[in-house]
């Protein structure tokens, strides 16, 4: 059953252009995230990880195979079901926090529910205990200009979070930051996939990856490896072996 | 690993029986180097021999504790001192498996590297885990972080080591190709016209 995957995609091909210069960017890949698992996704460029998280996020559609987001086909919905959905259930993080500079902490966070109707006074409620969950509720009032990276990415998280939302999508989330507070961002997310969030994670740092319950290999728009299952060395001497 | 000079370390904070060297030793390093009892004897005995150590008077229960003489000390700090040489650790099998494989005609090379990079990974993964359930080292646990740290820090160099051997041996044979048996690279050449090399590869 598909219900109690908070992600699912399931042999999704997503390709660019047509004809001779048609660009596979992911070839029949199948990922499967459940709720309270922090999975992390690692290639070389070019290897899909940005597609995927665009599918999963529903920001790009499939050519073939399903994308369900808590048991819900993207490819189902009309565009204004979509944003709806993203807005109800996905949070992203991103290398560079993509905070609006001219809003604080508080109405950064508070901005998502606004924009799905919950009013001003609840959403900074809300806003504020998302933020007192990442350790900020001291800077709920401060600029992200007056914060350090390392606190802008928490107020990103306490963004992603805040609400009903099931699955968070980071981008390189400790692309910006040094090792120590990529490690804190590491704790904060799997915090939140503790208290039953699913995130999906795509980095080229392993050693922040190797935070995640599983790693998945991505190579050539498929998923190569996956740590979480075991794979033996059989298919090593294929050829020599003949 | 230096057994003599890890005791000797110990030694130099108070003096101990072997059965509290032994779980010192192993509270310091974690379960990195298991150490067992008889090799705490042995190597107390060559140390005493040489003076580094000296047996304390036996207790009613006819145990002795050891502390570090002078000579000990001297030694300890010269080890202390002196930086750890490439002489001085194992060889890496894997550089040298990797460095064969990339020889072998038929071996798909890309493979032995995905394979060794998703073990590593579940290494890290480990590692990992046990440092997250750690959150804040005490004291006496300090040294035993140094050593983890150390670990996954190892962990990570390797998986970056694996991407730059996947990039070098993408550029210099390409996946797809198929394999030809023979040597294309000048090279390697020498290696493997020795038809013994390339039977034990085989």
């Amino acid at each position: 059953m598909t219900t109690t995957r908070a992600l699912s995609l399931l042999g999704v091909d997503r390709i660019h252009g047509a004809g001779n210069s048609a660009v596979h960017a992911l070839r029949g890949l199948t990922i499967e995230v459940s709720a309270g698992e922090l999975v992390a996704v690692m290639g070389p460029s070019g290897s899909g990880k940005s597609t995927l998280l665009n599918l999963a996020g529903g920001l790009d559609r499939a050519t073939a195979g399903q994308v369900l987001v808590d048991g819900v086909e993207l490819g189902e919905l009309d565009p204004k079901a979509l944003a709806r959905l993203r807005r109800h259930k996905v949070g992203y993080v991103f290398q560079d926090f993509n905070l609006i500079p001219s809003l604080t902490a508080a109405e950064n966070v508070a901005l998502p529910l606004e924009l799905d109707g919950v009013r001003s006074r609840p959403a900074r409620q809300r806003a504020l205990l998302a933020l007192d969950e990442v350790g900020l509720a001291d800077l709920a009032d401060r600029l992200p200009q007056d914060m350090s990276g390392g606190q802008q990415q928490r107020v990103a998280i306490a963004r992603a979070v805040v609400g009903e939302r099931s699955l968070i999508l980071a981008d390189e989330p400790t692309g910006a930051l040094d090792s120590e507070t990529g490690e804190q961002v590491m704790r904060l997310l799997r915090a939140r996939c503790a208290q039953g969030v699913a995130a999906l994670l795509v980095t080229h740092d392993a050693g922040h990856a190797a935070w995640a319950d599983r790693v998945v290999f991505l190579r050539d728009g498929a998923a190569v490896d996956d740590t979480g299952s075991t794979s033996g060395p059989e298919s090593l001497l294929h050829e020599a072996a003949r | 690993m230096s057994i003599p000079h890890g005791l000797l370390a110990l030694l130099d904070q108070r003096p101990m029986y072997g059965y509290q060297l032994r779980a010192e030793f192993e509270r310091a390093t974690g379960a990195t180097w298991p150490l067992n009892i008889g090799q705490v004897y042995t190597t107390l005995t060559r140390l005493e021999r040489d003076g580094q150590v000296a047996g304390q008077a036996t207790d009613q229960e006819g145990r002795q504790r050891y502390e570090i003489t002078d000579a000990g000390r001297e030694t300890l700090r010269a080890w202390f001192t002196k930086p750890v040489t490439l002489g001085d650790r194992p060889r890496d099998e894997l550089a040298i498996k990797l460095a064969l494989a990339a020889l072998s005609p038929g071996l798909d090379v890309q493979s032995v590297v995905q394979h060794q990079r998703v073990a590593t990974m579940q290494r890290l993964q480990e590692l990992t885990r046990l440092k997250r359930d750690a959150p804040t080292p005490s004291a006496e646990d300090l040294a035993w972080t140094l050593v983890l740290d150390n670990l996954r820090y190892m962990a990570e160099a390797e998986l970056r080591w694996l991407d730059h051997c996947e990039g070098t041996l993408a550029r210099a044979r390409p996946a797809t190709a198929p394999p030809t048996g023979h040597l294309d690279s000048d090279a390697t050449s020498d290696l493997t016209a020795d038809p013994t090399t390339q039977e034990t590869l085989r």
